[in-house]
C-alpha cells in the first residue's frame, strides 16, 4: 500500500525494512556487535543486526551481555556515532602539486554514496541536527558535510530501555524521537513494530512494504514503550546548567576533578556534537607534494589551544572547565542549544568513570561556606 | 646546494630504531636522493667525516666513554635528533635505575671487574642539547619519515603530543579498559604506534612514553580497581620507558 508522512503502520520485523533500502540502492549502516560492543558499519541483511543483545553501561564501564533472543534493538548507543560518517575523523581537504611558476590545487573526491541510518536512537538524530547547526550555521557552511547529510536517510529506533548512562529525558531530546528521522520503529513489547513515516524519502520506501496501518491503541502501546524507557532514567542533568556554569568559573570542584581527570580526550571524541579538528600540511621527502588534512581533535590536547608562543590551556583544570562549560552553557550562546543531548557517551567511555551530570551537579550544589 | 649529510648514531639499544630506518623500503630511495647518508654503520660501511647537518642518536648513555662519545657528536652536529625510548628515556636498561647495578654486574658476569659502567642509564638529554626528540619502542615508520620529511623542508614535524586513546578513537577501536576491563596504559600514554595493542584487544604497554600532561596517579587508582595490586601497577609502568620521570615517579609510589 502506499504510505503517507504523518502516518503509523505496522510491520512484524525490521527484516523487510532493511531489504528494501539495499533494494532502493542505499548503503546501509547499523549497529553491530564488534570487540565487545555495539559499534556502526555496513550491514548486508538485517541478520547482521545484534539481535537478542543488550548493554550494561555505567562510568567507565560498559559490557555487552545476552538478552532476551527475540528482542532485536534492547541495547543503546555505544562508543561510537554516525559523526565518524558524516564528519570523518580523518579526511583529505585538499592536495597541491609544485609546478615551474607555483603549484597546482585539486581538492579531494568525496566518496559518500547514498547511505541509510539504520537504528538511530533519539539522541543520535539530535546530536546529527546539532552538528548541522555547527556545519552550517547560515554563515559558513561545510561543503563536504552539506553533501554527506543531504544524501543520507535516517531510520530511527525509539528506544525500549535506558542504559544507567543515559540521560536524555532531562535534555529534552529523547528517549522518543519526535522528528528528524524519515522512518521511525517503535518495537513493541508484544513483539512487531510500529513504523512512522516521517518525510517522502520514507513514504517511497515503505510504499514498497506490506504494511498494516495502526490504530490508536497501538500509537498509545508505542508511546508506553519510550515513557517506560524514561522512567528507567537514573541519571539527570541539573536544571538551568548553563547559567550555573557561567557563574561559577571559580569552583572548587574544578580543581577537584582535574585531580580524577586525564586528559585523555575520550569523553569528547567519543561526543557525538563534539565537533574539533586540526588541520595539518604534509609535504613528502621530494617537497614536490603537499596535503591537506583534517583531524578530530580535542580541547584535552595542549596543542589545540597553541597560539604564537605558548598553550592557552596547559592545565587540566582548564581543559575539563573548557570543555564543560562550552558544551552546556556557552553552547546556547554560539548555536542557540544545548551542546549536550544526553547520550552518556562521555560517561561509560571516559577510563575513570567522571560523570557530567555529577559535575554539574557538584557545582550547582550550595557551597558549604562556612569553611568546615 | 649540496645535500643535507645525514649520520645514524648508537648508544645502548637493541637496533630497532635503525632498524625502522631501514625498514622504510618504500622511502628509503627518496630519503637517499634527498640526503647524504654520510654515517650509518647499520645500513654502509662508507664512513664520511663531519660536521652533519643531521644526526640521528638511537641508545642510552650508560657508560663513561658514551657520555664523551655523545659530547664529541654534538659538537659535530647542526641538529641533534633522538630517535626510540632508549635514547628519549633512558630505554628498558633504564631499570637499573631503581636498583643496584653492581648487585646485576655481580651475578651476570663471572667477571664483574672487567664492566666499566654508569650507574644509570640515562637519556641523551641529559647529557647534551637535543633539538627533537621522537618517541617510540620503537619509532614509528610514519613519524619518523614525517620528522625526516619536515626537518628537510624546515618546518616543525607533525607529532601530537596527545594520549593514545586519542588513536583508539580516531580508529574506532572500541576501548579494552571500558568494555573488558583490561589494563591500559593508553591515558597516559603518548599517541603513535598507530594503535598497535588496543585494535588487538590489548592494553598499551606504554612504548611511546609519557603524554603531555599526563595524570598517572589518577589512572593507577582505576588500575587497581580493575584488580591489580601495587606491585603489579609498579611494574606496569616500568619497562621501555620505566626512566621517564612521569612513569618513573608514579612506579616508585607503588613500591
Ligand atoms: S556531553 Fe556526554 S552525554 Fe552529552 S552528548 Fe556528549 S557524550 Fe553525550
Ligand atoms: S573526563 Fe574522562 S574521558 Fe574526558 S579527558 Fe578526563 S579522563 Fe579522559
Ligand atoms: S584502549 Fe587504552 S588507549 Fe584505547 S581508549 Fe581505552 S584506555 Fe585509551
Amino acid at each position: 500500500m502506499p504510505a503517507a508522512v504523518g502516518e503509523r503502520y505496522l510491520i512484524e520485523s525490521p527484516e523487510p525494512l532493511v531489504g528494501a533500502l539495499l533494494l532502493a540502492g542505499y548503503r546501509v549502516i547499523g549497529p553491530q556487535a564488534g570487540d565487545g560492543a555495539i559499534v556502526y558499519d555496513e550491514i548486508e541483511a538485517a541478520g547482521a543486526l545484534p539481535r537478542g543483545l543488550t548493554d550494561e553501561q555505567s562510568g567507565g564501564h560498559y559490557r555487552l551481555k545476552d538478552g532476551d533472543p527475540d528482542r532485536w534493538f534492547d541495547y543503546v548507543v555505544g562508543p561510537q556515532s554516525i559523526k565518524k560518517y558524516l564528519f570523518p575523523a580523518h579526511q583529505k581537504l585538499w592536495s597541491a602539486t609544485r609546478t615551474p611558476d607555483g603549484f597546482d590545487i585539486s581538492p579531494a573526491g568525496d566518496d559518500y554514496p547514498k547511505t541509510a541510518f539504520f537504528g538511530m536512537r533519539a539522541c543520535e538524530i539530535a546530536a546529527m541536527e546539532i552538528q548541522d547547526k555547527v556545519f552550517d550555521n547560515g554563515q559558513f557552511a561545510d561543503s563536504g558535510y552539506g553533501r554527506r547529510r543531504a544524501n543520507s536517510l535516517i531510520v530511527a529506533v525509539q528506544c525500549a530501555r535506558s542504559a544507567e548512562t543515559c540521560f536524555c529525558a532531562s535534555m529534552n531530546t529523547g528517549p522518543r524521537a519526535q522528528s528528524g528521522f524519515d522512518i521511525a520503529l517503535t518495537e513493541l513489547d508484544e513483539g512487531g513494530f510500529l513504523v512512522e513515516c516521517g518525510s517522502e524519502a520514507g513514504a517511497s520506501i515503505l510504499g514498497g512494504l506490506d504494511l498494516a496501518g495502526a490504530l490508536d491503541g497501538d500509537w498509545e502501546a508505542a508511546l508506553d514503550v519510550t515513557r517506560n524507557a524514561a522512567a528507567m532514567q537514573t541519571r539527570r542533568m541539573v536544571g538551568n546548567v548553563a547559567e550555573v556554569l557561567r557563574e561559577h568559573l571559580d569552583h572548587p570542584r574544578w580543581d577537584e576533578v582535574a585531580d580524577r581527570c586525564l586528559s585523555c580526550a575520550n569523553c569528547t571524541l567519543a561526543c557525538p556534537t563534539c565537533f574539533c579538528s586540526d588541520v595539518e600540511d604534509v609535504t613528502d621527502l621530494s617537497g614536490d607534494h603537499a596535503e591537506r588534512w583534517r583531524t578530530w581533535d580535542s580541547c584535552f590536547s595542549l596543542d589545540f589551544s597553541y597560539i604564537h608562543g605558548g598553550a592557552v590551556r596547559p592545565s587540566t583544570k582548564s581543559r575539563y572547565r573548557q570543555w564543560m562549560t562550552h558544551k552546556l552553557s556557552s553552547w546556547h550562546d554560539q548555536f542557540g542549544s544545548s551542546g549536550c543531548v544526553g547520550c552518556g557517551r562521555c560517561i561509560a567511555w571516559c577510563p575513570v568513570g567522571i560523570d557530567i551530570t555529577e559535575e554539574a551537579a557538584a557545582i550547582a550544589a550550595p557551597l558549604d561556606v562556612t569553611g568546615e | 646546494m649540496a645535500k643535507p649529510k645525514l649520520a645514524v648514531w648508537k648508544f645502548a639499544s637493541c637496533d630497532g630504531c635503525q632498524l625502522t630506518l631501514l625498514d622504510c623500503e618504500d622511502e628509503l630511495l627518496d630519503i637517499a636522493g634527498a640526503i647524504d647518508i654520510a654515517h650509518f654503520l647499520e645500513a654502509t660501511s662508507k664512513i664520511e667525516g663531519g660536521p652533519y647537518d643531521v644526526s640521528l642518536v638511537e641508545g642510552s648513555v650508560t657508560t663513561a666513554h658514551d657520555a664523551e662519545r655523545i659530547k664529541a657528536i654534538r659538537a659535530n652536529s647542526k641538529v641533534l635528533i633522538t630517535i626510540g625510548a632508549c635514547a628519549t628515556a633512558g630505554g628498558i636498561q633504564s631499570l637499573r635505575n631503581f636498583a643496584d647495578v653492581t648487585a646485576f654486574t655481580s651475578q651476570v658476569y663471572a667477571h664483574p671487574e672487567y664492566i666499566s659502567t654508569l650507574r644509570t642509564s640515562a637519556p641523551i638529554s641529559e647529557h647534551v642539547k637535543v633539538d627533537f626528540e621522537l618517541r617510540g619502542c620503537p619509532v614509528s615508520k610514519h613519524q619518523l619519515i614525517e620528522l625526516i620529511a619536515a626537518t628537510l623542508a624546515g618546518r616543525k614535524p607533525h607529532v601530537p603530543r596527545v594520549s593514545q586513546c586519542v588513536e583508539c578513537k580516531l580508529s574506532g577501536t572500541v576501548c579494552v579498559m571500558v568494555s573488558k576491563g583490561e589494563p591500559c596504559l593508553g591515558p597516559v600514554t603518548q599517541a603513535g604506534c598507530g594503535n598497535l595493542c588496543p585494535s588487538h584487544g590489548r592494553g598499551c604497554y606504554g612504548c611511546f612514553g609519557p603524554k603531555e600532561n599526563p595524570n598517572p596517579a589518577a589512572l593507577s587508582m582505576k588500575l587497581k580497581e580493575h584488580g591489580m595490586i601495587g606491585r603489579q601497577v609498579r611494574d606496569f609502568y616500568r619497562s621501555f620507558n620505566a626512566g621517564a620521570p612521569d612513569f618513573a615517579e608514579e612506579s616508585s609510589s607503588h613500591e
